[in-house]
């Protein structure tokens, strides 16, 4: 051993079998592998592999001509022990070895309840009639932002000529109620934020920048941008500000909540540098808390200097991790001024955190959701902020009983990579994606064709919002605002009597 | 209408994969595993990816319009067919290498038995293997009749 290295006791997380009848020696696989597992041996004429350093992605499976490859998870085990469980043994162990915080990326892992999958949807049978969504008109069509308290109108002599007298606030319009979760530039490459800024322009919907600002020559898409607001402060100019549909201010994330970030000095390349507004191969440190805001008060003067700087044009979100005093909180944030306010639940994701923090902090989107909105409409202020959440959606049923549960609209994070490429083997800390989403290597980066990438994004938009439809119709409703904070189309199964009171649901049968 | 594959290496992710749908599309079986462990045919792939990382680039036939290998060939093996394909004929090849050498893309390449070949658009299939197969449509089969578009 070398002086000051430990031996590894660590197993290998997956197993990769060559079927020799199909290898024809091409090596795809190991010019696919940024994590260098594959290699070829001339003297044997054979493939080899290094199967400690495979990180489960599949893209060497996916990409081999023959389909000569599997890789599947190590069956290996230690002694079965429900408390000592394989992956608590080997966390230990990884930290036996090295001393430090084990980071991972993408959302929690660990089985939660979730609920989406114990609540099901109504639907209509005699005594009302469903509609045909390939026959009938239906509407998902969203507005984001602030609705006036009551609408005033007022009739110039004829019925035909009527004016609203209400000021009204700004909002958003959205053809679908899905959007891009916020993911930065430098966080993810330039070819899949490029993605998502193209297919929120082309399905008219939106993406969310992340706080690593929106580069100039992407500003284009700046009507189809939310732009955040982060505690770095990355990129923000009034030109970033004003271009943009909605402006987030972030003050937490559901994957860490009450934790920052941190984009290591080598991943700062130029690009980033410029439009992060920082020196080149420096750290960009997000710190935990925005250090303007210890309060209520110090969140509604950020509010009200970013509507100001932006002439009063633009929604302005907040944005904030699930925790338990959720539904407080939002009330105040809603009485600080905030148009929208984005709730992230215990699922969501990230392209780095602790381990520990993004396994155990957080309460589910579900609880968070339900109880903001029942609070909201308790003091009789729900109409003052759209409800955005994030965390976890995973089809399209789960967004339809989010906005029967109250939301706006849903942001879709690790859906949206998924639907890029990315196969959840949690390794976006590590900087190397073999899917060149979560990277900065330019030849990795590349394997993102942002056309492609659009498409399927586009497609993802399209074929979940017919299936939204298709479940409006089924339950008699032709427009979405119409199921919005309706739980009489909900029942939960196999939930306690405390959880169907916060998500404020009967129980099936009831 | 002149048909021709034009590579695009910001998007090239350097797999190789056109270079093994090369050989499949000229084998006899046309199936990947039989042409690779099976037909011991000789068969070269016409396409060769250049690496020099991060860069790499697909190097392809541009079936010119005024080709100099064709010019340059001593055994009239390099023709032009009436679609304006460039195309290599191995029973007329004396294999002096004239084309490779006077190709300014390097296009035309020599196998491990010191056979020339070229790529011919794949003629009898419906479209280009390499094209087809391109898992990041880093290349793209355009139709063009304007003359000299591709320099």
């Amino acid at each position: 051993m070398l002086e000051g290295e430990i031996h590894s006791h660590l197993l290998p997380d997956f197993i990769i079998e060559r079927r020799e009848d199909r290898c024809i020696r091409c090596r795809v696989c190991e010019r696919q592998c940024g994590f260098n597992v594959h290699w070829y041996d001339e003297e044997t004429d054979s493939m080899k592999e290094d199967e400690m350093k495979c990180v489960g992605c599949q893209r060497c499976v996916v990409m081999c001509p023959t389909k000569a490859l599997i890789v599947k998870p190590y069956p290996g085990d230690y002694r079965a022990n429900a408390n000592w469980t394989k992956e608590r043994i080997l966390d230990l162990k990884k930290q036996a070895e090295t001393g430090g915080v084990l980071l991972t990326g993408t959302g929690n892992d660990k089985p939660f309840r979730i609920y989406w999958d114990h609540i099901v949807l109504n639907a209509s049978q005699v005594t009302n009639p469903s509609i045909d969504p390939l026959r009938e008109p239906m509407e998902l069509r969203t507005f984001l932002g602030r609705k006036p308290d009551k609408l005033e109108i007022e009739f110039n002599g004829d019925l035909d000529d009527v004016e609203i007298k209400t000021e009204l606030s700004p909002n958003v319009m959205i053809e679908t109620p899905i959007v891009f979760s916020a993911m930065s530039y430098g966080a993810i490459s330039y070819q899949a934020f490029k993605a998502l800024a193209m297919a929120a322009n082309e399905y008219g919907t939106l993406f969310n920048t992340g706080e690593g600002g929106l580069p100039r020559e992407l500003r284009k898409y700046g009507k189809n941008a939310i732009v955040q607001c982060a505690s770095g402060r990355f990129g923000v100019d009034p030109e970033y500000l004003n271009c943009a549909a909605v402006i987030e201010i972030k003050i937490g994330q559901g994957a860490k909540p009450g934790i920052g970030g941190h984009l290591p000095g080598e991943k700062v390349t130029e690009p980033i540098s410029i439009t992060r507004m920082i020196p080149e191969g420096t750290d960009a440190l997000s710190p935990a808390p925005q250090h303007d805001i210890y309060s209520i008060e110090d969140l509604s003067m950020l509010i009200y200097a970013l509507k100001e700087a932006t002439d009063y044009e633009k929604p302005v979100c907040v944005k904030i991790a699930a925790v338990h005093n959720a539904a407080a909180i939002a009330s105040g944030m809603v009485r600080a001024g905030a148009d929208i306010i984005a709730l992230d639940g215990l699922r969501g994701g990230t392209g780095a955190a602790p381990k520990i923090i993004r396994d155990n902090v957080g309460i589910p989107i579900e609880m968070a959701l339900a109880s903001v909105d029942q609070r909201l409409r308790e003091e009789g202020i729900r109409n003052k902020a759209s409800i955005l959440v994030a965390g976890g959606f995973r089809c399209s049923a789960d967004i339809v009983k989010a906005i029967a549960l109250g939301a706006d609209a849903v942001y879709i994070g690790t859906a949206a990579l998924v639907a890029m490429g990315c196969t959840l083997c949690q390794k976006c800390h590590t900087g190397i994606c073999n899917w060149g989403i979560c990277t900065q290597d330019p030849n990795l980066a590349k394997r993102l064709n942002p056309e492609i990438a659009k498409k399927r994004l586009v497609n993802l938009l399209r074929a979940w919002s017919l299936e939204i439809k298709e479940m409006l119709g089924g339950m008699g409703i032709n427009a979405i605002e119409s199921l919005r904070g309706n739980r009489e189309h909900l029942r939960g199964v196999g939930l306690e009597d405390w959880e169907l009171e916060v998500l404020g649901i009967k129980g099936a049968g009831e | 209408m002149m048909r021709r594959v034009v590579a695009k290496p910001e998007v090239c992710v350097g797999c190789h994969l056109c270079e093994i749908w090369c050989v499949v599309a000229h084998s006899t079986s046309k199936d990947v595993i039989k042409a690779f462990l099976y037909e011991r045919d000789g068969n070269h792939p016409r396409i060769t990816v250049e690496e020099n990382l991060p860069e790499t680039l697909a190097i392809n036939c541009r079936h010119c319009d005024e080709p100099e290998c064709m010019a340059s060939c001593i055994s009239g093996a390099i023709y032009k067919d009436e679609e304006g394909r460039v195309l290599h004929n191995p029973e007329k090849c004396v294999k002096c290498y004239s084309c490779v050498m006077s190709c300014p893309y390097g296009a035309i390449v020599i196998s491990e038995n010191g056979d020339i070949f070229k790529c011919d658009l794949c003629k009898d299939l419906e479209y280009p293997y390499c094209v087809r197969f391109c898992p990041n449509d880093a290349l793209e089969l355009v139709e063009d009749s304007e003359k000299g578009v591709l320099g």
